[in-house]
């Protein structure tokens, strides 16, 4: 077993870098239940992409993910990991192959930042250079000084032991990653943090993840396909974040994703998804006249004052054209503006906060690139079918 | 029975001679550092080693012992109560009473020595190193089994490296005991520290019961330092954590 195991983990190409994974019909009562944990659930989860599992707790979110590395086995039904079935497999090896975050991290409290790193390139009997290599890569990945490889996890922060956790989880490089509540316990803004960094990791490792949370927020943040399971393990629905805002199956579903869910598609897409509206603008010292006429070719009573470096410093109601010259002390200074990447949720609110005025976007040179209004952002929030939906954006984005 | 205690008796060595040697020996002082000094090759160092001897036999046999019953005990939980039972009825009879008991079975020899001896070890050890395992966070044993170690890389990679304080913990309370209890050993064997202590009392030779004493004390003292400095090495996480 142990050879066969180290041939397949020294070849060129161990691993697909990615699996897809395929729940069937799969059900599991524990003993002395007397109901089911999960009930026939059937989902499947592309390669490389983020499958969320969410639900209410007790709902079967932490069973689903052992039934896949068969920490618990299943009742019923199948589970395929790359066609196969994990029935199939050997409990100790299959696990090998799929990096598990616990919920509680886990992290081995008597050995090395890098011992932990190492512990499943060591079971697969890697050479000593090679897994130190690895170590090395990984804790880069997870942007952590590789110091911190011969530190204890006591010593580390919780932010900084989630990222070994991932990295741990990483080390022989699975295609399958379990992820239970891997950001459950940490503030909001380190959890921001990480969900950031695990989003732009996994662009470029491109595994397939699972990933359990009981925080709607964060299934749609991290989504690109997102299975609501409610109490009993039954799947309520299984869909894209876009497509589960903008129709919800049934009243469970509705409410579980909040009152608020217009709002939270606008989180789905940036500004640089939409069309901006376009602006007349005015140079320092340019005539009185020439800015006027320029507004009312596009029938607008403001323009955007720019400065000699074609950056926006105010915006200027054509009511106070009053002769003079276009001067910057006229113009009411720039409050807020919104940049390409500012979420249309974001926008909405910076627009609302300035009394519905629609908003100045900038470039990332700072030069201008448009306005938003109340309307463009509205108008986004149509039924998501075909190009320029929120999520066909974020797909071509990603 | 009487048998027994007077076996020490007759081996006991040559009484002293108070006419003879320094005013100090003579007179029965408190503390004659020269007695010491013409009696450590002849009669202590070799009570002393022996005595090593006697407590290294008893912990590690009881160790041996103590560890298999805990790891089976880990597994099996039904086993503890039966093992707590036994070793707590071992631990809690007297040593006087169990060493006669040895006695019509195993003789007056070092073998019914170390029997009571281990005997005193395997309720301290057993529970330690049980307690140790169990102390193992849910969490950390399910991140082992998750990334596919199997029950045994667990239990020697995970679980036992982290009972460790535990376990040594066990340890010093062990070797600690058995220094001090190997000195009643004197009654079914002359050997250790016992028999100088034992003479010394016979004899009313104070400096002598002395020495003996106070070898059997900085014996205890000695392995339990080496112990916390074993530990030391052996677990340094053990001390971060705690910053
Ligand atoms: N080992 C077990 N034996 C018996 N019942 C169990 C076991 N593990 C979980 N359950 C039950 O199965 C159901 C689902 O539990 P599970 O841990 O999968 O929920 P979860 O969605 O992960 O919850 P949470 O969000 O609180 O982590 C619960 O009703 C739980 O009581
Ligand atoms: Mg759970």
């Amino acid at each position: 077993m142990n050879s066969a195991n180290t041939a397949q983990a020294e070849g060129p190409n161990a691993y697909p870098s990615a699996a897809p994974l395929e729940f069937r019909n799969v059900s599991k009562r524990y003993p002395r239940s007397d109901r089911p944990a999960i009930a026939d659930l059937s989902f499947s989860v592309p390669a490389g992409e983020i499958c969320v599992l969410v639900g209410p707790s007790g709902c079967g979110k932490t069973t689903a993910m052992r039934l896949v590395n068969r920490m618990t086995d299943l009742t019923s039904g199948d589970i395929l990991l790359d066609g196969e079935s994990v029935t199939q497999r050997k409990p100790a090896e299959l696990r090998r192959e799929i990096g598990y975050v616990i919920q509680q991290i886990g992290l081995f409290p008597h050995q090395t930042i890098a011992q932990n790193i190492a512990t499943v390139p060591k079971l697969l009997g890697w050479e000593k250079d090679r897994t130190q290599r690895r170590v090395t890569e990984l804790l880069e990945l997870v942007s952590l000084p590789s110091e911190m490889g011969d530190r204890y996890p006591a010593e580390l922060s919780g932010g900084q032991r989630q990222r070994v956790g991932v990295a741990r989880a990483l080390a022989a490089d699975p295609p399958l990653m379990l992820m239970d509540e891997p950001f459950g316990a940490i503030d909001p803004i380190n959890r921001e943090r990480l969900q950031n960094e695990f989003l732009r990791l996994q662009a470029e490792i491109r595994k397939t993840v699972v990933f359990v949370t009981h925080d709607i927020d964060e299934a749609i943040k991290m989504g690109d396909r997102i299975a609501i399971l409610r109490e009993g393990g039954v799947l309520a629905q299984y869909a894209t974040p876009d497509e589960l805002l903008a129709r919800p199956a049934d009243d469970f579903v509705a409410r579980f994703v909040g009152a608020d869910r217009g709002l939270k598609r606008l989180t789905l897409s940036q500004l640089h998804d939409i069309v901006l509206l376009d602006v007349p603008t005015a140079h320092v010292g340019d005539a009185a006249s020439d800015a006027r006429e320029r507004a009312a070719q596009r029938d607008a009573d403001e323009l955007v004052v720019l400065d000699g470096g074609e950056q926006p410093i105010g915006r200027l109601p054509v009511a106070r054209l009053n002769g003079q010259p276009v001067s910057a002390d006229d113009a009411d200074p720039l409050t807020s503006t919104a940049s390409r990447e500012t979420s249309l949720r974001d926008a909405l609110s910076l627009v609302v906060a300035d009394r519905n005025r629609p908003l100045v976007v900038l470039e990332a040179d700072g030069r201008l690139a448009g306005l938003v209004s109340l309307e463009l952002i509205s108008a986004a929030l149509r039924p998501a079918d075909g190009a320029g939906s929120p999520e066909a954006a974020r797909g071509a984005q990603r | 029975m009487s048998g027994v205690l007077l076996a020490p008796l007759a081996a006991a060595p040559v009484i002293p001679d108070f006419g003879r040697g320094s005013t100090c020996i003579r007179d029965n002082k408190l503390f004659c550092w020269d007695w010491v000094q013409s009696n450590w090759g002849g009669t202590l160092r070799p009570a002393l080693i022996q005595h090593i001897e006697l407590t290294l036999i008893a912990v590690v046999v009881g160790f041996a012992i103590s560890f298999v019953l805990a790891l089976a005990a880990y597994r099996w939980s039904r086993l503890e109560p039966p093992v707590g039972i036994v070793a707590g009825i071992l631990y809690t009879i007297p040593s006087l009473a169990l060493f006669q008991l040895l006695v019509p079975v195993t003789g007056l020899s070092r073998t019914s020595a170390e029997i009571a001896l281990v005997s005193y070890t395997i309720l301290i050890l057993f529970s330690n190193i049980l307690e140790g395992l169990r102390n193992v966070p849910a969490d950390v044993r399910d991140a082992a089994e998750g990334m596919g170690l199997t029950r045994w890389q667990t239990l020697w990679r995970v679980e036992l490296p982290m009972a460790l304080p535990t376990i040594v913990a066990g340890l010093r309370i062990a070797v600690v005991t058995v220094v001090s209890l190997a000195t009643v050993a004197v009654f079914i064997v002359n050997e250790g520290l016992g028999a100088p202590i034992y003479a010394g009392l016979q004899n009313a030779f104070k400096t002598e019961l002395i020495a003996a004493g106070a070898l059997t004390v900085a014996l205890a003292l000695f392995a339990d330092g080496a112990l916390v400095l074993l530990q030391r090495v052996l677990t340094p996480w053990a001390r971060t954590a705690r910053s």
